[in-house]
């Protein structure tokens, strides 16, 4: 089967894909696009987040087919643009991520970050007020983190939303 | 392996219809996880999410329907006044990525007794809308359910619908589990007034084979509930409403707690859901 989607607004389009096989599969696999991880295969992680048509969803529990017609946004999207020293520049959550310390493996960062994403845009970057502590942990409830002890992702989140709130927002939705 | 892909209702149910083996995802959130451990390889899957119908909810008489489809966040954030237990149910399901996702049909679909749908659909006597070309019927909630994952649904049909009576009085869900977010209830409670009526509903969830109720703890708290003015139960009434919940449990011992653990949190559940039921009543909630 084929199916053509787009991811992070360019049009793409993946052959020979097994209907049975999960979005993350299809991204992974056969677009060259392993932001997004591969950790437990049964929605339980959370990294695997991606934007299917603006929302968060879990990669994995998306059949290919149904992502069809649809708008994709992964982790790769993030980055805007060129930064000033020629890479790309990150986001806000990616650079409050690196800046607090809230990597370490790195494996469930992908996630995270695209989760903290749409929590900051449905939030101040709706014209809310920032979120509270019990806010983020509540976006944050479905993906795991096996190094950190949760407390520097959450301070990240608190920085990257502080800093939206005072410009404007970005993001792959 | 097929993949169907309808985009109406009525295409849907043709393609169940020829293909009955076809195994429907909505959400897909207990699909996938089997596709992915290999536990299921079906000959084709029928692709509910882009069938429009089942995405919507609306006034229907004297019913809210909630098309099979819509998903938890959805009922989360918009029909928390016209769902209340379905809504605080919804609530508790996973994470936002999986309530993004997950539908009541679905839940439904997989009829495990530990979904949390169940307990609110027993509890407020929803009906459940079954359509295949044959024609559509509504089989109430209460004989919708026959053991862990068998339901009134035959292979034809899809659920295109709950139809929930309008709340008359208060509505509260409780679940029992590890951790507050993405677990599965080892016990679950939710208990309905209606005011108009001067009755109860209960639904028990995760303690049996199916989701179940107790006829004589509804007869009991309606009798004793100070329909007047909301007043707490006394401790002795409370007590009595809990044994008799516990005492409609069938439940199994197994690897997320065992059968007098069970029993024991039903227990607490249900007296603690009628003091809240109380505190809502007086603070209007009829
Ligand atoms: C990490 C994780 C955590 C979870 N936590 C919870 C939880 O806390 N509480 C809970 O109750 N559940 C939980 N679940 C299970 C699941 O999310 C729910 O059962 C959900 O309601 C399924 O909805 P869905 O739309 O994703 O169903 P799908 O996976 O698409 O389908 C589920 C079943 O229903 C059938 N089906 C779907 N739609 C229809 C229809 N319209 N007509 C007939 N059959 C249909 C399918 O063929 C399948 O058998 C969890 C799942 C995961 C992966
Ligand atoms: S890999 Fe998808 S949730 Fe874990
Ligand atoms: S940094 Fe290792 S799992 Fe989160």
């Amino acid at each position: 089967m084929r199916v053509e989607f787009t991811v992070n607004g360019e049009d793409v389009a993946a052959e020979d894909v097994w209907p049975g096989e999960s979005l993350l599969y299809v991204l992974r696999e056969r677009l060259g696009l392993p932001g997004s991880k591969n950790a437990c295969e049964q929605g339980e992680c959370g990294s695997c987040t991606v934007y299917l048509d603006g929302v968060t969803v879990c990669a994995c529990m998306v059949a290919a087919g149904q992502a069809r017609g649809r708008r994709v946004g992964t982790v790769e999207g993030l980055t805007g643009g060129e930064g000033a020293v020629g890479e790309s520049r990150l986001s806000t959550v990616q650079e409050a991520f690196v800046e607090t310390g809230a990597v370490q493996c790195g494996f469930c960062t992908p996630g995270l970050v695209v989760q903290a994403d749409s929590l900051i845009a449905r939030t101040v970057g709706a014209g809310g007020p920032a979120p509270g502590d019990a806010e983020i942990r509540e976006a944050l409830a479905g993906n795991l983190c096996r190094c950190t002890g949760y407390e520097k992702i959450l301070e990240a989140v608190r920085t990257a939303a502080e800093r939206e709130q005072a410009h404007g927002t970005g993001g792959a939705r | 392996m097929e993949f169907l892909s309808p985009s109406t209702f009525e295409d849907a149910l043709s393609a169940k219809s020829s293909a009955p083996e076809a195994v429907p995802i909505m959400g897909g959130t207990d699909v996938m996880v089997e596709l992915n451990f290999d536990r299921r390889r079906p000959g084709a899957l029928l692709d509910l999410s882009r069938v429009r119908e089942l995405a919507q909810w609306g006034p229907e008489g004297p019913y809210l329907r909630l098309g099979a489809g819509v998903p938890y966040t959805e009922i989360v954030e918009r029909l928390a006044a016209r769902a209340p237990a379905l809504a605080r149910a919804a609530r508790t399901v996973a994470s936002p990525q999986i309530r993004n996702r997950g539908s009541v049909g679905g839940n439904l679909g997989t009829a495990s007794p530990a979904g949390d749908c169940h307990p609110p659909l027993v509890a407020q006597g929803a009906l459940v809308e079954l359509a295949s070309v044959r024609g559509v019927r509504r089989v109430p909630a209460r004989a919708f359910y026959l053991g862990p994952g068998r339901s009134a649904r035959e292979d034809d049909e899809l659920v295109s619908a709950v139809l929930l009576p309008a709340p008359a009085g208060p509505q509260q869900f409780s679940k029992i589990g590890t951790r507050n977010a993405m677990v599965i209830a080892v016990a679950s409670f939710s208990l309905v007034l209606d005011a108009a009526t001067r009755t109860a509903g209960t639904g028990i969830g995760s303690a049996g084979p199916r989701p179940l109720r107790s006829p004589q703890a509804e007869e009991f708290l309606a009798a004793e509930f100070d329909w007047q003015g909301g007043a707490e139960p006394s401790q002795a009434a409370a007590r009595h409403f809990a044994e008799l919940v516990a005492a409609a449990a069938e439940p199994i011992g197994d690897v997320r707690g065992s059968a007098s653990y069970r029993r024991h949190a039903l227990s607490v559940m249900a007296r603690r859901a009628w003091y809240w039921c109380a505190e809502d009543y007086r603070k209007g909630a009829r």
